[in-house]
């Protein structure tokens, strides 16, 4: 035991350990300033937000020490255990869940709310790799890549009957897994392509254009006649300039492309107009700058905007950004932290935010390609990946990059569930990574 | 263990990772150091602004007495953002404004900004607001500011003075200064020194939450109001009122100016209007009335009324000639009234007696020996030269100028020259017996009451003026620069003395024509002129200074359609001379004349 304990530190990832420290330090820091008036401070006050979200760091720096001294076998043995436990506690929140902002994501007992979707990501994070690591597991095998998508698929379909849309883009991060355990780079190719087609559907799909006899009609429809026109007389091009050895190949990825270039549009206009509710479809066309008709569509966006805008080079001063302090930026202190930061620490203190989330991710990413252990290593894949789509849809959302889809900040946004959720991948994640020299799975 | 293949992905991914960053930071980049659009929107939200506006210079009288202050008045401004639930019929009836006006005034306001508070009713006087102010309370987003208006304590001087009211569109897009419902200088001196009367605003920051209630002031960045500076005048408050009171139920103007300075002493063009009838909320009202009156009280005749000289340009023909060398002070011209006619029972007369006599065939034959001078074979082409040469002489003493421009809407006049005629008539088509009757200062000659005024300054001052300028001091720093420009004549200060004598005999002689004009115990120089009308009754005319040595008031005085000069400029003249000199009128009879002069 003494052993095993001397080998935790010895080989303990401390840098990680740091940022992820410096993080939640940071974050508290913020959510005290997003949740206080200039004059008032509500420094430990137990019962305010900064009070609260101190208290859970302790919560979580208990959980992690616990982590650390389990057992490393503990997490991969029953790691099926745990994910059909959140599974459970999903299809139970769906049942007895408390409804809040539209989505029953929330179990409430008495004044803390637990949200099991947080917990979700880290079990399936351990599901995927003790699967995937097995030595009878081969990703060339069909098999095998249906299960891996069923393990992320299964939770991400229960949170989307939440709902909770900004939680399930995150469980497509987990592509990140599959690419690094053989995937076909192509997907994210097409995935890219796949983008590019979704926006200017978007953007077409707010147009009218006048048909003969039919009169005035979206200019989708003239799109999606010129899409396959024009796809087709580029197959035809290619085809005759080609050598003949090729031709059948081109063709057949020519015509796929085209279909799959078709579905995806007709499949995204389609769930625009019939699926998303009129305030969702605002909030996309919002990101895209066309103009709708309801002026408080883009009011958080704007007044997000404004407050990081408004931070300058240096920002205003820790407690002395109004629009923090006022209450200008709605959820400011959860999934809108990032403007607080903006406001308050300027560009020099968002730039430094961003930039560490860079380091750790980069620094997960290394940690998993210096494992022997093919658990961890796809474990830490999936950790960096959710920390990665959290990234890129929390920020790129006050930033105005992205719709405005709710999903936390990691380690700075206030709420115990996130923070427990987010302490236990990255412990789990270091007690594995202290364990690299000792174990050989 | 691993195919290098796969595990070269990471750097895919790592890229990837590494690319959105950038992305992120260039777009904050991009939003907090390039762009201004959303900081500036920031400040929008959550930054008050309230303007302190300082108080405006005061006019003063060159001895200090005030004309022009300021005095307390109420706007009351609305915050269209703030206006839910807006009891706006009950608003209606509080401030006595119709629904639809009041409807119109908050649509105008929430047009021009949401943010910014607009006038929705402004100079309210204290009693009025006193009516009101208990229950402005229960009108959210409505408000009252106090603001000073303009109040012409002296009420006089104002036409000299100008206008004072609101900015309109122009004036917000030219200069970043005023803001909707704000007032500035629009005519007369209030506009010319509007810069220095106007001061500079001060502001007071509130930061204000999202419901946009204040939360907390920023003193650091607040700003105290300077005062304007306050404009000492030229004009000597008890002469213009004095004078505005004699040309009372008249048509006309006068224009006094001390000789040595060219400091305005009064100026009034009646009929005349006190300046705070044209500020309030009946501005409009008034404004109508005086436009659309027969007898034009908007028009500053002082500075902008052309007449023709008439008897009074002689004296400019005499000192023209007698500095040309055509005439002595000594030579003696016979009254042949063949070709012009003339008045008065005299035959041949030198100079001074010919000023005196008004004598039009001397004139007529001295102005025929300025311009033809032999200087062409030709008649006609040596009349054209010789006018070019009078018209440049003319224009010295100031006709034909603005003499400087420094009171606004001064006009310039107009002294015809040989381009004119030649206009007129064709090239070498006229001679002097075309042109002759500007000898006598009729035909194509205009000038102003402020150049026979200045005229007389010259002449009291032998030869030399100083641009006439109402403005002695602007916020304690002297006179600005440039005001009073010296201009000496080229006809020397001897040539005077004959003219000067013959200003006095027209006072002094028991036929003087300006006899109307005489103060017991002051020495006065005068000259009438007459300006006719055709059918309509004359203008009557007078010029004068006083003291003969020493000169301190040298002044033009004009009334329309009343008759000859010595009939009613001449006492008018002469009771602004004795105020002037002595404080007090003595001749009551003559004032009580004068005050109760009535057109027929």
């Amino acid at each position: 035991m003494s052993s095993r304990k001397y080998s935790i530190f010895k080989n303990f990832d401390w840098t990680t350990l740091s940022i992820v420290a410096l993080m939640m330090f940071f974050g508290w820091i913020n959510i005290i300033s997003a949740t206080s008036n200039i004059e008032i401070v509500e420094w430990l006050d137990w019962s305010g937000k900064g009070g609260k979200q101190l208290m859970w760091i302790f919560i979580c720096s208990g959980l992690g020490y616990l982590i650390l001294n389990i057992e490393s076998d503990f997490f991969i043995r029953t790691s099926v255990l745990q994910y059909i436990f959140t599974l459970i506690l999903l299809v139970a929140v769906l049942i007895v869940g408390k409804k809040i902002g539209g989505a029953r994501s929330w179990f409430s007992l008495g004044s803390f709310s637990l949200q099991p979707s947080e917990f979700a990501k880290p079990t399936t994070a351990l599901l995927l790799a003790w699967y995937l690591s097995r030595d009878s597991t081969k990703w060339r095998s069909l098999k095998v890549r249906v299960i891996s998508f069923l393990i992320i698929g299964l939770p991400a379909l229960l949170i989307l009957l939440q709902p909770d849309a900004g939680t399930v883009i995150v469980f497509a991060g987990f592509i990140f897994v599959f690419y690094r355990e053989g995937l076909s780079g192509n997907v994210l190719i097409v995935g890219f392509a796949s983008l590019i087609i979704a926006i200017t559907t978007i953007l077409i799909g707010v147009t009218n254009v006048h048909y003969p006899y039919l009169g005035l009609k979206s200019g989708i429809g003239m799109f999606w006649i010129l899409w396959v026109i024009v796809g087709a007389g580029a197959i035809y091009l290619v085809r005759e300039l080609t050598v003949p050895r090729k031709r059948a190949y081109l063709t057949r990825w020519g015509i796929a492309s085209i279909i799959w270039g078709l579905l995806i549009s007709i499949g995204l206009h389609m769930g625009m107009e019939n699926v998303l509710k009129s305030h969702q479809r605002e909030r996309i066309h919002v990101l895209f700058g066309i103009d709708v008709n309801n002026p408080d569509a883009d009011y958080n966006i704007r007044h997000a905007k404004a407050a990081i805008g408004s931070g300058g080079l240096s920002g205003k001063g820790w407690m002395h950004g109004p629009m923090t302090a006022y209450s200008f930026v709605p959820e400011q202190e959860t999934d809108f932290i990032f403007c607080t930061v903006g406001e308050e620490w300027g560009f020099l203190g968002s730039s430094i935010v961003v930039l560490l989330f860079t380091f750790l991710i980069l620094r997960i990413i290394f940690i998993a390609e210096r494992q022997r252990s093919k658990f961890t290593r796809i474990y830490a894949y999936g950790v960096a990946s959710i920390l990665f789509m959290h990234l890129l849809v929390n920020i790129g959302m006050v930033l105005g990059l992205a719709p405005v889809i709710g999903i936390p900040l990691p380690f700075f946004s206030y709420g115990g569930s996130s923070l427990l959720g987010f302490t236990f991948l990255i412990a789990v994640l270091l007690k594995l990574d202290s364990e690299r020299f000792s174990i050989l799975r | 263990m691993n195919s290098s293949g796969l595990q070269d992905r990471s750097v895919v991914f790592g890229g990837i990772i590494v690319v959105i960053s950038l992305i992120f930071i260039a777009r904050l980049a991009h939003l907090q150091l390039i762009s201004s659009d959303w900081s500036n929107y920031a400040g929008q939200l959550t930054e008050e602004r309230e303007t302190l506006d300082p108080m405006r210079g005061q006019f003063l009288d060159r001895n200090g007495e005030l004309i022009v202050t300021n005095i307390a008045s109420y706007d009351l401004l609305v915050t269209p953002r703030n206006t839910k639930n807006l009891d706006t019929i009950a608003l209606g009836r509080l401030l006595g404004i119709e629904l639809n006006e009041l409807i119109r005034r908050l649509d105008k306001a929430a047009a021009y900004s949401r943010y910014v508070p607009s006038v929705l009713e402004k100079q309210l006087s204290a009693m009025e607001y006193a009516k009101i102010s208990k229950e402005l309370m229960l009108f959210p987003g409505v408000r009252s500011r106090t603001r000073s208006i303009r109040s012409n304590v002296a009420g006089v001087a104002g036409h000299l003075l100008g206008e004072y009211r609101e900015v309109d569109r122009a004036d917000m897009k030219n200069d970043a200064f005023y803001r909707l419902g704000d007032y500035k200088g629009k005519s007369g001196l209030e506009a010319k020194f509007e810069k220095e009367l106007r001061g500079v605003t001060g502001a007071r920051f509130h930061i204000v939450d999202v419901r946009n209630n204040v939360q907390e002031t920023l003193n650091e960045l607040d700003t105290m109001p300077i005062p304007g500076k306050d404009v000492t005048l030229t004009l000597d408050l008890e002469l213009q009122k004095y004078a505005e009171k004699l040309l009372n139920g008249k048509r006309g103007s006068i224009v006094a100016i001390e000789p040595e300075t060219g400091e305005i002493l009064a100026i009034v063009s009646s009929p005349f209007y006190s300046g705070n009838s044209l500020t309030g909320k009946r501005r409009g009202l008034v404004y109508d009335s005086l436009r659309l009156h027969s007898w034009k009280p908007l028009y500053n005749r002082a500075l902008r009324g052309t007449y023709r000289p008439g008897s009074i340009f002689k004296m400019v023909q005499g000192l023209i000639a007698l500095d040309e060398g055509v005439i002595s002070t000594s030579t003696v011209i016979e009254c042949d009234r063949s070709i012009i006619g003339c008045h008065g029972p005299h035959t041949a007369d030198d100079l001074t007696n010919a000023i005196t006599h008004s004598c039009n065939p001397y004139f007529y034959e001295v102005m025929r020996r300025v311009v033809q001078r032999g200087k062409s074979e030709n008649k006609l082409e040596d009349a054209s030269l010789g006018l070019s040469n009078w018209n440049l002489r003319i224009k010295e003493f100031g006709f034909g100028t603005n003499l400087g421009g420094h009171i606004p809407g001064t006009r310039m006049g107009s002294v015809p020259n040989s381009e004119y005629y030649d206009g007129l008539y064709g090239k070498n088509h006229w001679g002097y017996s075309t042109i002759y009757s500007i000898a006598i200062g009729e035909g194509e000659l205009l000038t102003t009451p402020l150049q026979i005024a200045n005229l007389a300054a010259i002449i009291a001052n032998r030869g030399y003026f100083r641009e006439p300028h109402p403005v002695r001091d602007i916020g304690g720093l002297g006179k600005p620069e440039g005001l009073d420009s010296l201009h000496n004549m080229s006809v020397p200060s001897r040539y005077f003395d004959p003219v000067v004598n013959a200003m006095q005999n027209v006072i002094e002689d028991p036929h003087g024509t300006g006899s109307r004009a005489r103060v017991n115990g002051i020495t006065i120089c005068g000259k009438t002129g007459t300006v006719q009308n055709g059918d309509l009754e004359d203008h009557s005319v007078f010029m004068a200074f006083a003291p003969r040595d020493n000169p301190q008031i040298a002044l033009s005085v004009y009334v329309e359609y009343a008759g000859s000069g010595g009939d009613w400029a001449a006492p008018i003249a002469g009771l602004l001379i004795e105020k002037y000199l002595n404080d007090t009128v003595a001749n009551l009879a003559r004032e009580e004349r004068v005050i109760t002069f009535e057109y027929e």
